[in-house]
């Protein structure tokens, strides 16, 4: 199977290493520079570019987590003037605001390079004709394949998400070969193909490239089955690039972070102490290429193992596990990324009161609902039947808005939300993964 | 002319509405007039009592979502078209009715129907105009 | 500003002659990989070889919407599949879609073309670009995209929808540039209003609307409501996406059509006859560079005029006016062709009447008779006969003017003329097919 990029991704650790030490600096020093956040982080905690001498120096400076990103909107965090930024994205934000991100021309170049790698480990090649169901827009998922697989010279179909009917006929038309969406939607399809009469044999699709949410090795194997292909994990998070941080060979024993872009650390989310290899923890990462958008030590809150040993395929890039949950509160809800807190601020909003809610998260037929249940109280009571609905509605069109996922709001009487210690439990997750 | 109504929000799930009669009832209030509007999730009940305000404070009390509304209750001839012209003159007047429910006493010959109007003096004032007979509030609730 | 000095100044007939170097090029390369030209060039008794001028191409079969479909979905490709990098379609009215495939240098021409309208139009590097075209099959939304990225300016690739979300967007992130359908921008204002914000706050400088038509009225009122220099972009996922033609910011005076990549016509939709520069007519296109789908002589059903003057930007390509409507909508009235569109024109203009009108066309003793239906609205109301009389008589003159027919004009009421979502109807033709 082919490598991208071996000289790269096969490099021997000692030199890998060495080019790590070497843009881990720069990279430190430009952001010190040019970052305000960095800087006054970087003084708080006593340390300079400057001190890092090695590799595991970096332990010894400071995080950087999802609220600075928030105090630093909407360009705060940014390295490099607005004009010589390319592209903007966003992501969903603790609050109403979203995350924003901002890429070079460098940046996007190594995006590209990142996703061709990865694409190519998943074993897609020029002859492929790639799918590309993720939906279009300041969401990076889309974005990001949608280039790899350009620059690796495979037919992209921009499809976006939803219509699964249209997405069906494209790709029986159009010969689709390669599919890239979440892992949920491809058993969507499954479930539509079935339905329909079509056997997954009658379609040209060989490799699934699936990301943006959690799964599980039992998901892999119905997809899979179901689909008659390849079904391929990988990784990644529009803080630190969007996808193509890390992706699976063909041999599936854990996605391959790009170290020479990145440099992995796993902590104790609790201390904040780093872990020897192979322990299970958050992982942390450090941009080493970013231009526009360097991050020192983000806390991902995703929750790893790390894994060095030399992999059969060749490549010398150590091996992230699939994530085994968070150590936030965050939910992936048909691969967008959901705080309570946005919608706990929506509600606060139209109430104008702390509100007692709940989240009820479950997965029907392979799509992932969110059911927000929100205690009554005078202020949001009617007795009216017709204001009443309206109510429900507009709070239902304000999360979508907001949030990016459609929620059922559901009223219920005040004191039902079972409560401890007094305060109610803010999520009840019932996906079985 | 007008009458003090509770409305209660209750979830549809069993024994919510026993709850709601059995809270009033042990507190000595009578029950004179309900409506129930629902959705697959909750239901508003509307309920006319003897005594009002001690209804809603056993409820509250209770944890129950109350709101205090004011409606009007209006005598209905009980023959054809005795209700078809009350809405007659509700509708050359430009009134909407939110929404209405029947009472369940009679008040001598007559029905008695209560009324929700997004505007209560103008509509009691085109009804008494029209020769229609506008309850009292305290005939109501003693009746 | 210009973003291709050279070819965008080039002179006429260094234009010319790169026109029929590449025009030979490309008929070659279809008679050769696509069976359909072989076939229709043979049934027309033409090949490659004889297109000795420009002129020749008029000789060469004309490509239709309907052949796309005929040869769904990849009939049409003169390359072969591993070296397309894209795949569009554009939204079939009935049925399939239309498909598209562009090789790598198709998608760097398109990124080019994209890039000088951009920059036609005013925007430049330090721009930050709201990007707000449907991304997806459709053309618009990566056309601009990597147009954008080309020029170098900060692109939001936003997408359509969620209308709050896409105003706090552009205020917060001060986006300079918009880019959707012209509609889509007032919509933009309007909300911007009901949220109760001051549209002076945003940074909005220019925006860049197309993929459906807009009047120069239309245009006034974008500006005014959004406080922004309004530019006309024209384009078809079938010739490429948008980024065929663009006003320059200059003139705000017909669309230059990027002529080293394109080559227009105008013919008479009724007899295919290719009409001189400034008559109007259908637009007619022949890629010239195209590898992945190049289409000859390809109908594009819409209406204008080519416009050869030299502009006052400096760019030496040729414009064509902003549309006036489609062939489609033609209709041919005592030999005359007319489309409601012109109607349109003189009616927008007279204050006594609302923007809803009626054509009605009927065959009398053989001759063609046509009746416009308006709705008069209360500045015209008058006991007088005499002032409603003098009304229609002015819009029967003005047509006349314009058109050279006479028609007959009859005021209706207000709200009489039936209203539907969308498209309004507005011809009712009751002559008998012939």
């Amino acid at each position: 199977m082919t490598i991208w990029n071996p000289m790269r991704e096969c490099m021997a650790r000692p030199q890998l290493e060495r080019l790590q030490l070497t843009s881990l600096r720069s990279t430190l020093e430009r952001a010190y520079r040019s970052v305000t956040c960095y800087q006054n982080k970087f003084w708080e905690a006593g340390v300079a570019p400057e001190d890092l001498r090695e590799l595991g120096d970096l332990a010894h400076f400071p995080f950087t987590t999802k609220e600075d990103l928030r105090l630093n909107y909407p360009y705060g965090m940014f390295a490099v003037p607005l004009r010589e930024v390319v592209r903007i994205h966003s992501s969903s934000g603790t609050t109403g605001k979203p995350t924003v991100v901002g890429y070079t021309h460098n940046d996007l170049n190594t995006w590209t390079e990142l996703v061709s790698r990865m694409m190519s480990a998943a074993g897609v090649t020029a002859d492929d004709i790639v799918h590309i169901a993720f939906g279009y827009g300041l969401f990076t998922g889309a974005f990001g394949l949608h280039y790899g697989a350009e620059r690796i010279g495979a037919s992209v179909i921009p499809m976006s998400s939803g219509n699964t009917e249209k997405q069906v006929m494209i790709m029986q038309d159009y010969q689709s070969s390669a599919l890239v969406c979440t892992p949920s939607y491809a058993l969507t399809l499954a479930d539509y193909l079935q339905k329909k009469g079509i056997s997954a044999d009658t379609l040209k699709l060989r490799v699934g490239l699936f990301g943006a949410e959690p799964w599980s090795e039992e998901m892999r194997r119905e997809v899979e089955a179901r689909l008659g292909i390849i079904a391929i994990d990988n990784y990644g998070l529009s803080e630190v690039m969007g996808p193509g941080v890390a992706g699976e060979c063909q041999h599936k024993c854990g996605m391959h972070i790009f170290e020479d872009h990145f440099i992995p650390e796993i902590i104790n989310p609790e201390t904040g102490k780093v872990l020897p290899a192979g322990a299970a923890g958050e992982l942390v990462l450090t941009t080493l290429t970013k231009e526009a958008f360097p991050m020192i030590r983000y806390r991902t809150r995703d929750i790893t193992r790390l894994h060095y040993e030399p992999c059969v395929c060749g490549r010398t890039m150590v091996r992230m596990e699939k994530t085994m949950g968070r150590s936030d509160d965050m939910l992936i809800i048909k691969g967008v990324n959901v705080f309570p807190t946005q919608i706990e601020e929506i509600l606060f909003q139209v109430e104008g009161c702390e509100p007692h809610y709940q989240l009820i998260v479950d997965r029907k037929e392979h799509m992932d609902t969110l059911e927000v249940q929100v205690e009554v109280n005078e202020t949001i009571f009617f007795d009216e039947m017709k204001r009443q609905r309206e109510f429900v509605s507009m709070v239902e069109k304000h999360i979508a808005t907001a949030v990016g996922v459609r929620a059922k709001v559901k009223l219920v009487e005040p004191s039902s939300i079972p409560r401890s210690e007094g305060k109610a439990k803010r999520v009840i997750d019932r996906r079985r993964i | 002319m007008k009458v003090d109504q509770i409305s209660i929000f209750i979830e549809n799930k069993s024994g919510r509405l026993a709850e709601v009669t059995r809270v009033i009832g042990e507190a000595g209030v009578n029950i004179r007039a309900l409506s129930l509007a629902d959705t697959s999730d909750f239901g508003i009940l509307r309920l006319i009592v003897d005594k009002a305000d001690l209804a809603r404070d056993v409820l509250k009390d209770k944890g129950f979502t109350v709101n205090k509304t004011q409606v009007v209750g209006v005598e209905v001839p009980d023959r054809p078209l005795g209700l078809s012209r009350i809405l007659q003159v509700l509708d050359e007047s430009r009134i909407n009715v939110e929404y209405m429910y029947a009472f369940v006493e009679r008040c001598g010959e007559n029905a008695v129907i209560i009324f929700r109007f997004d505007n209560l003096e103008e509509a009691i004032e085109a009804l008494t105009a029209n020769g229609i007979n506008v309850l009292p509030g305290e005939r109501i609730s003693g009746m | 500003m210009l973003w291709n000095d050279e070819f965008e100044t080039l002179p006429r007939e260094a234009i010319e002659s790169l026109q029929l170097k590449r025009l030979r090029q490309t008929l070659e390369r279809v008679n050769a990989t696509v069976p359909f030209y072989r076939e229709s060039f043979r049934k027309s008794g033409v090949a490659p070889d004889q297109l000795k001028s420009l002129k020749d191409l008029e000789r060469f079969p004309f490509t239709l919407k309907q052949d796309m479909r005929d040869n769904y979905p990849y009939g049409l490709f003169a390359a072969p599949l591993e070296q397309i990098v894209r795949i569009h379609a554009s939204s079939g009215t009935t049925g399939k879609p239309t498909v598209v495939g562009y090789t790598r240098r198709d998608i760097e021409i398109w990124a080019e073309v994209m890039a000088r309208s951009f920059a036609a139009a005013g925007a430049q590097k330090s721009d930050v670009i709201h990007n707000a075209y449907g991304y997806g099959l459709f053309t618009g939304g990566l056309g601009a995209h990597y147009g954008a990225e080309k020029l170098g300016a900060s692109v939001i690739p936003m997408s359509g929808g969620n209308t709050r979300k896409q105003i706090m967007i552009m205020e917060d992130f001060g986006s300079t540039v918009l880019t959707c359908t012209p509609s889509y921008s007032l919509f933009l204002a309007e909300t911007v209003r009901e949220l109760g914000k001051d549209i002076r706050n945003f940074k909005l400088k220019t925006g860049i609307f197309g993929a459906e038509p807009w009047s120069e009225q239309m245009r006034d009122q974008i500006e005014a409501a959004l406080n922004i220099k309004a530019i006309d972009i024209y384009g078809l996922s079938e010739i490429l996406g948008p980024g065929v033609a663009i006003e320059c910011v200059e003139a705000q005076n017909g669309l230059h059509i990027w002529e080293d990549h394109f080559y227009p016509e105008i013919i008479d939709p009724q007899t295919g006859d290719v009409l001189a520069d400034g008559e109007k007519g259908e637009l007619v296109i022949t890629t010239l560079t195209k590898e992945g789908i190049p289409l000859i002589r390809y109908r594009t059903r819409d209406i204008t005029r080519l416009i050869a003057e030299p502009c006052l930007c400096g760019r030496t390509h040729k414009r064509i006016e902003r549309l006036s409507g489609r062939s489609d909508d033609m209709l041919i009235i005592r030999g005359v062709n007319v489309f409601p569109s012109q109607i349109e024109s003189v009616l927008i203009n007279i204050e006594e009447i609302e923007p809803h009108y009626l054509l009605i066309v009927d065959r009398e003793e053989n001759l063609d008779t046509l009746e416009v239906q308006v709705e008069v609205n209360e500045r015209a109301f008058s006991d007088e006969i005499k002032v409603l009389q003098t009304l229609s008589n002015r819009i029967r003159g003005e047509i006349k003017d314009l058109l050279g027919i006479t028609c007959k004009v009859r005021l209706v009421e207000p709200k009489t003329i039936a209203r539907s979502e969308g498209k309004a109807k507005r011809v009712i033709d009751n002559r008998p097919k012939a």
